[in-house]
């Protein structure tokens, strides 16, 4: 192995169930649940997976929801805008936290 | 990659072997010669092919047609327009009294030499199947070549304009979606009402009804496949979605397929990789036999998973 990431390596997810095979049934049933149609639907479900994936950095996410976007009937186009959320959501999380600096330079300043 | 044969999934199944359950489609392929040359194109179809159903074999095939009730004649290619004798062969089917399917590009329509054909199509009551593999241009151009998506929308414009796709009009025009890559369609419900949505707001077209149809690993999209190493992803995924429901439903099961040199074959793709009819049923439409081609075993291989993933699909759209 000369990386931690290879494509093929996403197709053996469920070996994770040979060391606790309760609690990855447990995990796929809950999986399955949250990903069915419900208030949301599937394709609204996928976009959203896309966007937390890019939030996370999974590059196993990444590849398996823009593959489940497109089966979903979503277009490149409202994918990259779910990407730019998630973006956004990361961008304004930093900059928010720039409060917490103003704060802490008013309590030590004159 | 060692990939699970097809017959294999048909028996754990139960529907090995996978027989015919009779013929209402009549399908038949009257060249290989299109103005097109998509990339995911099975049949490999294209300006430079020389590959003509003559008019002999045309002939044929009525005279097989004429001892059957089967209601349903599917004229496809290539662009089945540009064989010298379309014309004639869909009028001898409507004087037979049999539903005329055509399987058409839509950028034909608007070549100089064939521009009355949507006029010719609306006299004869031909059901017009129309590719368009989506409602933006990017998309449509990037399978289908640059300048297929306006055109496109202009022969769709002329259908509309004498009446397809309205549902008073009783001339039915349904568009064909594909995957514009190594995916699998998404819901074809979902997806028609995305098209029938988009469609009328950004062009003011109108149609009937979307088929989403499966990419097979056959011809072109098999080439693609393969040069973009997608291969094995791509069949994993299919096999992997293998869906019992589909296959009792297969369209090999209730089409026979007729090639421009009237080799009988269970499907178009069989008819593309050179896999005839078999199991003791005739192979060519001369030797016609509707008994034994009503009851044929099918002719199996890894491609037919592309018709048995998840909703499935058919040249009439997903079936599960």
């Amino acid at each position: 192995m000369n990386t931690y990431y290879a494509p093929e390596d996403l197709s053996k997810f469920p070996t994770i169930g040979e060391g606790a095979p309760e609690l990855w049934k447990k995990f796929s049933e809950w999986y399955g649940a949250v990903f069915a149609e419900g208030a949301l639907s599937e394709r609204e479900k996928a976009l959203i997976a896309l966007a937390v994936a890019h939030a996370v950095q999974c590059p196993y996410c990444i590849d398996a929801y823009t593959q489940t976007c497109l089966e979903k009937g979503s277009n490149e186009e409202q994918m990259t805008e779910a990407v730019h959320v998630a973006a956004a959501i990361r961008g304004g999380a930093s900059l928010v936290h720039g409060v917490q600096m103003k704060n802490a330079a008013k309590k030590v300043s004159l | 990659m060692t990939l699970k044969p097809f017959d294999a999934a048909l028996s754990e199944s139960k529907l090995y072997p996978l027989t015919a359950t009779g013929i209402t489609v009549f399908q038949v392929n009257i060249g290989k010669l299109c103005n097109q040359a998509c990339k995911h194109c099975h049949v490999e179809a294209g300006p430079g092919r020389k590959e003509t159903m003559p008019k002999q074999i045309m002939q044929a095939c009525l005279e097989a047609l004429e001892k059957t009730d089967i209601p349903t004649v599917d004229i496809t290619g290539g662009a089945p327009e540009m064989n010298p004798d379309f014309k004639w062969f869909v009028k001898e089917f409507r004087n037979r009294n049999r539903h005329v399917m055509v399987r058409s590009n839509l950028t034909i329509l608007v070549e100089p030499d064939y521009k009355n054909l949507a006029e010719f199509f609306a006299e004869n009551r031909v059901e017009v199947v129309a590719s368009l593999p989506y409602y933006s241009e990017q998309t449509a151009d990037r399978q289908r070549g640059a300048g297929v998506f306006k055109k496109s929308l202009e022969a769709l414009k002329r259908l509309n304009g004498i009446g397809y796709g309205r549902e008073d009009s009783g001339l039915v025009l349904n568009l064909v979606y594909n995957p514009a890559g190594a995916f699998l369609p998404p819901s074809q419900k979902s997806l028609e009402a995305d098209f029938k949505r988009e469609l009328l707001k950004r062009h003011g077209i109108i149609f009937n009804n979307l088929y989403t149809i499966t990419n097979m690993p056959v011809g072109r999209f098999l080439n693609y496949l393969n040069a973009s190493e997608n291969y094995d992803g791509y069949m994993e995924k299919l096999i992997s979605s293998y869906n019992p429901n589909a296959a009792s439903q297969a369209m090999c099961r209730y089409t026979l397929s007729v090639a421009w040199d009237g080799s009988l074959y269970d499907c178009d793709f069989n008819q593309m990789l050179g896999m005839k009819v078999n199991h003791g049923a005739p192979s060519n439409i001369k030797e016609f036999d509707l008994n034994k081609l009503c009851n044929r075993r099918i002719a199996t291989g890894i491609h037919c998973y592309g018709c048995t993933a998840g909703a499935g699909s058919s040249c009439g759209g997903a079936v599960a």
